[in-house]
C-alpha cells in the first residue's frame, strides 16, 4: 500500500474556500440572510482547527501523562459546557451537576477500558492515539446526553399530568418518572444506533477515512474503527443511563413533591 | 382526620381553621380559581402550605413521608390520567405504583361494576371515551387500600343521570370499605344527594363550613 501522503500546499487549501464563496452567492441569489452565519462558521472553523493544529503538534511531541490528562480535562469541561448550553430549556444547578457527573462517568469508564483494554496502549498516556480517540468519545457522548437531557425535560413538561397522577396514586418519584426516563435513554441511543447500521454502506466513517488517507490499510482500519464505534456506544450509553436513572432527583424535593408545583 | 390550622399557600389559600372528620363525605364546592385543587393537593401531600399546620390523625404532616401519606390518602385527578397500555395494566398500574401485589380478576370485575364499566380488559385504554376514561380512573382508585379518597370533580365528564348512578355506588363500596371521600364538585345535585359535610371556598377562604343531611341513604 502507499503511505505516501499527499500534502495539500497553501494555495490548493485556499481554493478548497470557492465552496463558501458558492454558499454566499446561493443566499444573496435566494435572498436567504444567512451570509454572517456562513462567515462566521468558516472563520471559527479555520482559526480553531489551525490553533488545534499547533496545539496537537506541541502535544504530540512533547508526550507526558499531566498533558494528556490536562487536555482530556478541558475536553470533557468544554463538552459539558457545551452539553448544557444545547439544552433547549433552563437548566437548574442541580441538573447542570448531574449532566457534568453523567458525562465525566460516561468518558472516563469508557476511555480507559478503551485505552487500557481494548488497545493495550503503552504508555498509556500517549497523545497521538489517546486525544483523538478522546475526541470522537466525548463528542458523541456530549451529543447523547444533550438529546437525552432535552428529551427528559420536554417530556416532564408534557408528561407532568401523569407524573401528578401517579404520585396521587403512591408512586415514588422515581417509579412516577421511570417511562421519561426510558424514553430519554431511547432518543440519546438513537442516533449512535442508527449510525452503526448504515456505517461502511451509506458512508465511510471519519475515524476511517482518515487513517485510511493516511495511507493504513482499510483492514486495519476498520479494526479500529469498529473499536471505537463500541467505545462510543459505551460512553453514551453510561453517560446517558447516569443521567436517566438519577435526572428525576432535579425534579423533586426533599418531600417527594415536584419542585415547580412548589 | 384532617385538622388545618393556619394553613397559607401562597397568596391562594388562608385557611385559618379547618376540620375534616373520618368516614364522612365531604363536599367542597366553589367558583373556579377559589383554591379547591390546592387545599386537596395539600391534603394529599403534593404540595406542602407556605405556613401553618396539618395534622392527620393527630400527627403532623412535615413529619410524615409524603409517598406513605399518598398510600393512605389517594386522590384522583380532575381529567383522568391514562398510561400507555390496556385497560387492564391501568387498573393495575395504581397497586403497582403503591407497591402492593397486583389486584385478582375477581376484584378487577368487582371495581369495574361499580363503575359501571363493561370492557374488554385487553383492549388498548387511550380508545375509550372521556366518560370512560374517568370511570376507569375510578375504578383504579377503588383497588386501592387508601383510607381516604379525594375526588376532584369525579363526574366531570359523565352526564347527570349516570353521574347519579356511578357516584352513588362508588360511595357504598367506599362506606362498605370504611374509606373516607372528600369530593370537589360543582355538581349541586351530587352535593345534596351525598354531601355530609359542606365545604364552601371564596378566593381562597373558607365562606361555608357546615353538617349537611343528605337526601341519598346509604344501603
Amino acid at each position: 500500500m502507499d503511505s505516501e501522503i499527499i500534502e495539500i500546499e497553501w494555495w490548493r487549501l485556499i481554493l478548497a474556500y470557492i465552496f463558501v464563496v458558492v454558499l454566499i452567492v446561493i443566499l444573496k441569489w435566494r435572498s436567504i440572510k444567512r451570509e454572517k452565519d456562513v462567515l462566521i462558521a468558516t472563520i471559527r472553523m479555520s482559526v480553531q482547527l489551525v490553533i488545534a493544529g499547533f496545539i496537537l503538534e506541541y502535544i504530540f511531541k512533547n508526550d507526558h501523562p499531566l498533558v494528556t490528562i490536562g487536555v482530556l480535562a478541558i475536553m470533557v469541561a468544554f463538552a459539558i459546557y457545551t452539553a448544557i448550553k444545547r439544552v433547549k430549556h433552563n437548566v437548574p444547578l442541580q441538573m447542570k451537576k448531574l449532566i457534568a457527573i453523567s458525562l465525566t462517568i460516561g468518558v472516563v469508564v469508557s476511555l480507559s477500558y478503551f485505552i487500557f483494554v481494548v488497545i493495550g496502549l503503552s504508555p498509556w498516556y500517549k497523545a497521538t492515539y489517546v486525544i483523538p480517540i478522546a475526541g470522537m468519545i466525548v463528542g458523541n457522548a456530549m451529543t447523547g446526553i444533550t438529546l437525552g437531557v432535552n428529551t427528559y425535560m420536554n417530556e416532564m413538561s408534557s408528561q407532568k399530568q401523569l407524573v401528578e397522577g401517579a404520585l396521587m396514586l403512591g408512586a415514588t418519584p422515581k417509579e412516577a418518572t421511570r417511562e421519561i426516563a426510558n424514553r430519554a435513554f431511547d432518543a440519546a441511543m438513537t442516533p449512535i444506533l442508527n449510525n452503526m447500521i448504515g456505517m461502511g454502506i451509506v458512508f465511510l466513517p471519519g475515524m476511517m477515512t482518515g487513517q485510511i488517507l493516511g495511507g493504513a490499510s482499510p483492514l486495519v482500519s476498520i479494526n479500529y474503527q469498529i473499536a471505537i464505534m463500541l467505545g462510543i456506544l459505551g460512553a453514551v450509553a453510561l453517560s446517558v443511563i447516569v443521567f436517566a436513572v438519577l435526572g428525576y432527583k432535579t425534579f423533586f424535593n426533599e418531600r417527594d413533591q415536584l419542585i415547580d408545583m412548589q | 382526620m384532617f385538622k388545618l390550622e393556619n394553613v397559607t399557600y401562597k397568596d391562594v389559600l388562608d385557611i385559618p381553621e379547618l376540620s375534616i372528620s373520618a368516614g364522612a363525605i365531604t363536599c367542597i364546592i366553589g367558583k373556579s380559581g377559589s383554591g379547591k385543587t390546592t387545599l386537596v393537593k395539600l391534603l394529599n401531600g403534593l404540595i406542602s402550605p407556605t405556613e401553618g399546620t396539618i395534622y392527620v390523625e393527630n400527627e403532623d404532616i412535615k413529619e410524615m413521608s409524603m409517598v406513605q401519606l399518598r398510600r393512605r390518602v389517594s386522590m384522583l385527578q380532575q381529567s383522568p390520567s391514562i398510561y400507555e397500555g390496556t385497560l387492564r395494566e391501568n387498573l393495575q398500574i395504581g397497586r403497582f405504583f403503591s407497591e402492593l401485589e397486583p389486584a385478582s380478576d375477581d376484584e378487577i370485575l368487582d371495581v369495574l361494576e361499580v363503575v359501571n364499566l363493561d370492557k374488554d380488559l385487553d383492549q388498548d385504554a387511550s380508545k375509550l371515551s372521556g366518560g370512560e376514561k374517568q370511570r376507569l380512573t375510578l375504578a383504579r382508585m377503588l383497588l386501592l387500600p387508601a383510607d381516604v379518597l379525594i375526588l376532584d370533580e369525579p363526574t366531570a365528564s359523565l352526564d347527570e343521570e349516570s353521574a347519579h348512578t356511578i357516584m352513588s355506588r362508588v360511595l357504598q363500596h367506599c362506606i362498605d370499605e370504611n374509606k373516607s371521600v372528600i369530593m370537589i364538585t360543582h355538581a349541586d345535585e351530587i352535593v345534596k344527594s351525598f354531601a355530609e359535610h359542606l365545604i364552601e371556598l371564596k378566593d381562597g377562604k373558607v365562606s361555608r363550613d357546615e353538617r349537611v343531611e343528605p337526601t341519598w341513604t346509604q344501603k
